[in-house]
């Protein structure tokens, strides 16, 4: 029962307290660009996590195999493998969303959440925690890209999905770069504004 | 012509950071003053130069010949990790006070996504080495400008009167997303 809770907390640490764009603000390079639609940063989200899923378990499983000293070349080559399989994927199963998201799916390798929680909680925890760390902060990224892309797609062009809800002209510079910078900014300052707010009142 | 065209593009209207989202990171943490964000600028100029020739060289004597383009992303990226170490170690031996200048942002450069971005861009944009490296160099300068522009903006921020939950990196957006604005203003340039 225990460690039943310490798995759950292991998995939701990654969607709200330790959110990895909202909070570590790590992987930004992708979450702006990526985000002009919902689908999109869905898209790029599901990619990352399969790659730090799987990163993250086959590292915690070869972990003391790697010899300290070549640790994170060797963790980069695990990673690279990894987003060179999603890259071939996305190629043949989803080609309009591989052109879509272009350059950022070989730059999944940069990110720096997949290293970051290579190096610093599967490279030291065991398999399943591992597995459900990468699962939990894969979904807490995924859902900052959508809820990002949401915001931008429905004041940029007024859709949702793809999904139109009002005819007309949105406001264009939110699918622009101007617009990914200032969504970002104020759902960051919305966040800190929540906790401080929460904190407060405990 | 041509090489003036990509420069200006690069620079200034399609800015790696300001309009691609290429090294965001390094944009925002190492752009706290104005000193720093020259030396990273200069960090950056100078290693994705070289890796962009090095991996330029790889894709076309290495990768095309022996029909293996589907391990690009692997060994792009164990090049720029190698070649990072191997500039920090020489950068040590010939000249000191370089490396004294720009040694502590050398190993953050591994993981900055613009080294590993242009090098892609220039194989799916099929330039030849010499527009390669134009493109790189530009690239580069696009880069140290938007750093040093923002870090001075940033410098003046410190001293503004924000709420609490605005404070760091929420106001640094906002500002990120003005001088994005501003840069889009070059748009009919070329």
């Amino acid at each position: 029962m225990a460690t039943n809770i310490k798995h759950k907390e292991n998995f939701l640490k990654g969607i709200v307290r330790e959110n990895p764009v909202f909070v570590l603000l790590l992987g930004l390079c992708p979450t702006l660009g990526v985000t002009s639609s919902a689908l999109n940063g869905l898209g790029m989200g599901v990619a990352t996590v399969f790659v730090l899923v799987m990163s993250n378990l086959v590292v915690s499983l070869i972990k003391n195999l790697i010899p300290d000293k070549v640790r994170i070349p060797a963790f980069i080559v695990i990673i690279a493998s990894f987003v060179t399989v999603v890259q071939l994927l996305m190629e043949a199963y989803t080609p309009a969303l591989y052109d879509q998201l272009g350059l950022f799916i070989p730059l999944i390798v940069v990110n720096c959440i997949v290293l970051g929680r290579a190096e610093a909680f599967a490279s030291r925890n065991s398999v399943v925690s591992s597995l459900i760390d990468g699962l939990g902060m894969g979904v807490g990224f995924t859902m900052a890209l959508t809820l990002l892309g949401a915001i931008r797609e429905l004041l940029g062009s007024l859709s949702i999905f793809g999904l139109q809800l009002i005819e007309g002209d949105g406001m264009l510079v939110f699918i622009l770069a101007p617009g990914a910078f200032i969504t970002l900014g104020f759902l960051i300052a919305l966040m800190n504004w929540l906790k401080n707010r929460s904190a407060t009142t405990k | 012509m041509d090489y003036l065209i990509i420069i200006i593009s690069a620079i200034f209207i399609n800015n790696i950071v300001l309009a691609k989202f290429l090294g965001i990171c390094p944009f925002l943490g190492v752009s706290k003053n104005t000193s720093t964000a020259v030396g990273m600028g200069a960090a950056v100029i100078f290693v994705i130069t070289i890796a962009t020739i090095i991996t330029y060289l790889v894709q076309h004597y290495l990768l095309i010949p022996f029909n293996i383009g589907y391990m690009q992303t692997v060994t792009y990226i164990l090049v720029i990790a190698f070649l990072v170490q191997v500039v920090e170690i020489i950068m040590k031996k010939v000249s000191p006070e370089l490396y004294q200048a720009l040694g502590v942002y050398l190993p953050l450069i591994t993981t900055n996504c613009a080294i590993l971005g242009v090098a892609i861009l220039v194989i799916q944009q099929e330039f030849n080495l010499i527009k390669s490296v134009v493109f790189a160099v530009a690239n580069g300068l696009g880069f140290m400008l938007a750093i040093i522009i923002f870090s001075s903006l940033r410098e003046q921020l410190d001293t503004a009167d924000l709420p609490e939950y605005m404070q760091g990196v929420p106001a640094a957006l906002i500002t990120a997303s003005i001088l994005s604005m501003a840069f889009m203003g070059f748009a009919g340039l070329v």
